[in-house]
């Protein structure tokens, strides 16, 4: 029982956990990709990847914090721009195809001995060069804070500071989505995202809207990759990977394409119970005869293997995930 | 004034254009020139010359497969010739997108209606109201700037809306209209562009038949309001009465020009339906009985 | 949908984007300081194996002055390592080995983290150096990522440079680094063409697939690792002959094929779902397989020939006999493949329903039927190209899929997305691409190659090279 409460408790604060915020963010940017324009966005990671790398090179190399930022939105501006500007014009399938490569061969340079004096090479971008100038920015007291049974130090990697940063960001991003999706220009967008012709004999250039979606989608998700460096070290094999661009893809259709809490919801039920299933699957494996049979190891793959499922569950049978509304289902991309 | 009047007038400015391809009109509004476009080694589209006549009703008719979409598509910027070129208002529009072609004043419709299914109806028209500052990402975050232009066209929408008797429909998804309100909801939404030219694609296609005289009493109601209205048909007897002239395509070239009673007379013409299939009579002249139509009508109304 | 492609615009985007991409290669050889990573004392070739070691410091710095032992197959050797490059030896057979270190020589300030393995395993390949990596001082702790540990354990422990990552590892040696002659360049179209053959058998079926029912399936990289990896489990694991764990592997994912038609995509079909639905089911699929492949082989590299191979020259290309059949049965396969497309009644079926769905079926055609062939074609394929890359290639991993996936995209869109032709065509040209560009940027990056062609291909002629240009918009 104190076991359950124990795998209870891990699991329910992954709901306030920096990496939920941090895919919170990516969601919502591939949602403005895919949710609101019919995009598809198969390499949000290689975004988050070069968001992270542009964050860390900069403090590493001495910038000041607000440069680090705005060098990790403008690496996602330029990534989208670069991807998009070829293939925007063609059929929905291709920009699939050059953005799950573009994300790999991102992630390919980053652990290439190439650069490996700015990126780390396969080893990455430890923490430690950029977090001091982060935690510098902490307005809290030393210490540690515990809210009922979740304590943690205020300022530091898993700390009380990275959560109000991260979920502060996830309610800014929030916000300027939520307004761009309601206004005229969000309009354009959903009638796109349905019939690109129809709106093309409108007068709207098409591909600029698109362009526009997946900058800014982009440049989002650039931002959630500085996130969730932030409390852990920039890794291009954890963090470029099609696993990372997956989880995200989950993440976005459990909570529901096209709205606006989804992706919020999506990150924070998808890491409760992925925590809760891996933990739970873990303490049986190390505590029960279970263990003879699955490894912990094997753990971890039956968890991504129901990762995977679940997602194709997801697409089969409600489409709209949990918030949306299915007759604006965002299936609509030829 | 009444429409029959103003029927004769627009034939008037007609009256001296010779009755033969290509033709030269005295306000030609849209002028095209060696049109090709080939799919593989098929040459779907060669039109040498045409001029549509500014302020009139023109039918593009032709049977199926006479290259007639195609052409539309190239005007309109949805499909690249091999080569042409063509003008709008004296200014060329060859090599232009459809959106430029859009905003030069030349909306179109679709064969296929695209009215989109998800947004609602009055979201629909105002996706086509122009010059929309909140349509600009730098300025759609802040809805004070845009507000005023909203409602503006709110305004204008609902008016055309009622106009289309779709004003009940306004908060409705598109989707759940019917074929031929789709249609009506297609044209609506061309006018909320304030157009020039309107072009249509088979307007008719698949409408319930009282929807048709509707269709085509709006159709009538743009062009005495001054617009310059372009259609596709291939139904010739469905264009006679309401067409002031008739173009009419097979096999990708213009074979024969004229008002329309007669054109329908015309040996090309008639070889050209002939040759390509015959679906004996389209024409429903029992459309024309007012008592039956009063009923469509009101069925319709029920819907 | 076409229409804006005569725009100044869009003509000044492709020059700015082509020049950008022009400059990309410009860009990597500029660094050849960097990208040095060959090995002291130890130059694998088609007979030699090595082995070699590092101890780095957080900052990627060599240590030197450290002994490492290897020992393995009834062999040992002592090494001690330098500060700029990794020692190596070369191992007498190919095989297992443990590379341990002696922390007593290790600097003072340089001590390994609490709790660090003093061992590391890495499998000896002819042509290839394997390398044993030992990380020491202060925040040589693996760097943390909770939620994505199944991706950690299959990097931690292994060479952080690429020298074991599965289709990563480049068999003939870093040809990058050697001077260039033209026997060099032979040797590399040779490899090309080892490569194309067994990626075209392998990107036939994902275009057939795309062809009949209009989905780009993100899973047909996992079925050409599930190929790998069954052939692993059966001749490897079990023992069985080679012939024999081949027909078990080949019939095994052909299966995959059926029951995925029958149970996933005819009743999404019958749905008529939208094929970009479709697409994301596949995703789904393809994150299922990938972990149910590391399952079965675990995080590690693995091989399934674990004897030594034995080297033919044939017209001045050196390739393993392994390699020499793969090719020879890839390149039957496909002759194979065009003669049912072309001779046959269901081949010209098949190709019926790529042209036009409704068409065949009101000719009497059943395209469930055909649907249904061609999935058992295409993962059966796929598996059999994935199998005999793992024999000819030595050591693959669970990244195969997602690795083969981008090239096989690569090579139809370069042929002419769904068309068989296209396919071959477009395999057999990234095949050269990949092994040529090997001799001009580091091996670790030479599938970025294959990307700059997507997307040159993308900018200037997106229906491929024989694709028909109305799939295209």
């Amino acid at each position: 029982m104190e076991e359950f409460l124990r795998i209870l408790t891990q699991s329910a604060g992954e709901i306030l956990a920096p990496t939920t915020a941090a895919f919170a963010i990516a969601a919502i940017g591939l949602n403005l990709h895919f949710g609101y324009t019919g995009l598809l966005n198969m390499g949000q990671a290689g975004f988050m990847l070069l968001g992270a790398y542009g964050f860390g090179i900069t403090l590493t190399l001495g910038g000041p914090i607000w440069l680090a930022f705005l060098i990790a939105i403008a690496a996602g501006v330029v990534f989208a721009l670069l991807l998009g500007m070829p293939t925007l014009q063609l059929r929905g399938d291709y920009l699939a195809i050059v953005t799950i490569s573009a994300a790999e061969i991102v992630r390919w340079f980053g652990r290439s001995t190439l650069w490996q004096e700015w990126t780390g090479g396969a080893s990455g971008l430890q923490g430690r060069y950029y977090k001091d100038p982060f935690h510098a920015l902490s307005f809290l007291p030393e210490g540690r804070f515990a809210l009922g049974p979740f304590e943690y130090i205020n300022t530091g990697s898993d700390s009380w500071f990275t959560r109000i940063f991260a979920w502060g960001l996830v309610a800014l991003v929030l916000i300027f989505v939520w307004l761009i999706t309601r206004s005229p220009w969000g309009r354009v967008l959903k009638g796109i995202r349905e019939d690109e012709d129809a709106v093309r004999a409108l007068g709207k250039s098409v591909y600029s809207y698109k362009l526009q979606a997946l900058v800014l989608g982009g440049a989002i998700g650039a931002l959630a990759g500085v996130v969730y460096a932030i409390p852990l070290a920039i890794s291009p094999d954890s963090m470029g990977g099609r696993t990372m661009t997956f989880f995200v893809w989950t993440v976005l259709l459990l909570g529901g394409a096209a709205t606006v809490f989804g992706p919020v919801l999506g990150s924070m039920i998808f890491f409760t119970a992925y925590m809760f299933m891996r933990t739970g699957m873990r303490a049986l494996s190390e505590d029960t005869a279970v263990g003879n049979v699955i490894s912990t190891t094997q753990v971890e793959y039956i968890g991504g293997m129901l990762v995977g499922i679940t997602l194709m569950c997801l697409v089969i049978f409600r489409p709209q995930g949990i918030l949306g509304n299915k007759k604006e289902l965002a299936f609509n991309v030829r | 004034m009444s429409v029959d009047e103003t029927t004769t007038a627009r034939s008037t400015s007609l009256a001296d254009v010779a009755h033969e391809p290509g033709a030269a009109k005295p306000d030609p509004i849209l002028v095209a020139d060696h049109v090709v476009r080939r799919f593989g080694g098929m040459t779907a589209v060669d039109v040498d010359h045409l001029e549509v006549q500014e302020g009139v009703i023109t039918a593009l008719i032709g049977p199926n497969g006479a290259g007639k979409t195609t052409f539309f598509n190239l005007l309109t910027g949805f499909d690249t010739p091999n080569t042409g070129e063509w003008t709008f208002q004296g200014r060329s529009l060859s090599g232009k997108s459809g959106a430029a072609v859009a905003k030069a004043g030349v909306v179109r419709t679709f064969q296929l209606t695209k009215a989109l299914g998800r947004l609602t109806v009055l979201q629909n028209m105002l996706l086509a109201s122009r010059d929309n500052p909140g349509e600009n990402l730098w300025l759609s975050w802040l809805p004070f700037l845009w507000k005023k232009h909203e409602a503006d066209s709110t305004e204008k929408a609902m008016e055309i809306l009622a106009r289309f008797k779709l004003d009940t429909k306004a908060n409705d998804y598109a989707g759940s209209l019917s074929g031929g309100q789709r249609k009506l909801l297609e044209m609506a939404r061309a006018l909320m562009t304030d157009p020039t030219m309107i072009m249509l694609d088979e307007p008719m296609a698949g409408v319930n038949p009282a929807l048709v005289q509707s269709l085509l009493g709006h159709v009538q109601a743009l062009r005495d309001e001054g617009m310059t209205v372009l259609f596709v048909e291939h139904d010739m007897h469905a264009v006679r009465h309401i067409s002031d002239w008739v173009v009419v395509m097979a096999e990708g070239r213009i074979v024969a020009e004229g008002p329309p009673s007669s054109v329908m007379k015309d040996e090309a013409v008639v070889d050209a339906y002939l040759g390509a299939h015959h679906d004996t009579d389209l024409g429903d002249d029992s459309l024309l009985d007012p008592a039956v139509l009063a009923r469509y009508e009101a069925e319709e109304e029920e819907r | 949908m076409t229409a804006d492609r005569l725009d100044l615009a869009r003509r000044t985007r492709r020059a700015i984007a082509a020049v950008a991409l022009a400059l990309l290669p410009a860009m990597l050889v500029a660094h050849p300081a960097t990208a040095s990573t060959d090995d002291a004392t130890c130059q694998p070739d088609n007979e030699t194996a090595c082995v070699a070691g590092m101890v780095l410091t957080a900052d990627n710095d060599h240590v030197a002055g450290v002994e490492l032992l290897v020992t393995g197959e009834g062999f040992t050797a002592d090494l001690i390592t330098t500060d700029e490059r990794p020692v190596a030896v070369a191992v007498p057979e190919v095989g297992r080995y443990v590379v341990a270190i002696d922390p007593s020589t290790l600097p003072d300030d340089q001590q390994l983290p609490e709790g660090a393995e003093l061992e590391r395993e890495v499998v000896a390949q002819t042509g290839a150096t394997a390398r044993a990596a030992f990380r020491v001082g202060s925040g040589a702790e693996a760097p943390a990522a909770p939620s994505e540990t199944a991706e950690d354990s299959a990097t931690a422990g292994t060479a952080p440079e690429g020298g074991d990552e599965g289709v990563g590892a480049a068999p003939e040696g870093d040809a990058s680094q050697r001077d260039f002659n033209w026997g060099q360049l032979w040797q590399q179209i040779g490899s090309g063409l080892r490569f194309g053959l067994l990626l075209a058998l392998a990107s036939i079926g994902l275009n057939l697939v795309f062809g009949t029912t209009g989905l780009s399936n993100f899973a047909h990289g996992e079925q050409f690792a599930l190929g790998a990896a069954l052939g692993f489990l059966t001749i490897n694991v079990m023992g069985m002959p080679i012939w024999l764990g081949g027909i078990l592997t080949i019939a095994v994912c052909g299966m995959t094929g059926w029951a995925q038609d029958a149970g996933i995509w005819r009743p999404l079909r019958k749905r008529n779902v939208p094929v970009m639905q479709l697409m994301i089911v596949s995703i789904g699929l393809s994150i299922t397989l990938q972990y149910v492949i590391q399952l079965l082989i675990g995080g590690g590299s693995e091989r399934i020939l674990s004897s030594n191979p034995r080297p033919i020259t044939i017209v001045g290309i050196t390739l393993s006999a392994a390699s020499w059949i793969s090719m020879l049965v890839a390149l039957v396969c496909v002759l194979g493949i065009a003669w049912f497309l072309t001779r046959t009644r269901i081949g010209r079926a098949t190709r019926a329903v790529s042209d036009n769905p409704a068409l065949a079926s009101a000719t009497g055609i059943d395209p469930d039927k055909i649907i249904r062939l061609v999935w058992v074609m295409a993962t059966g394929f796929a598996a059999l190209a994935g199998l005999m890359w793992g024999t000819s290639f030595g050591s693959f991993n669970w990244q195969l899929g997602i690795q083969l996936l981008l090239l096989m995209f690569a090579a139809v869109t370069l042929g002419g997305l769904g068309t068989a032709l296209g396919a071959f065509v477009g395999s057999l040209l990234i095949g050269q691409v990949v092994e040529l560009s090997n001799l001009v940027i580091p091996s670790d990056l030479r599938y970025a190659s294959a990307l700059v062609i997507l997307i040159l291909v993308l900018l200037f002629r997106p229906q491929g090279i024989l694709g028909r240009r109305e799939r295209v918009g």
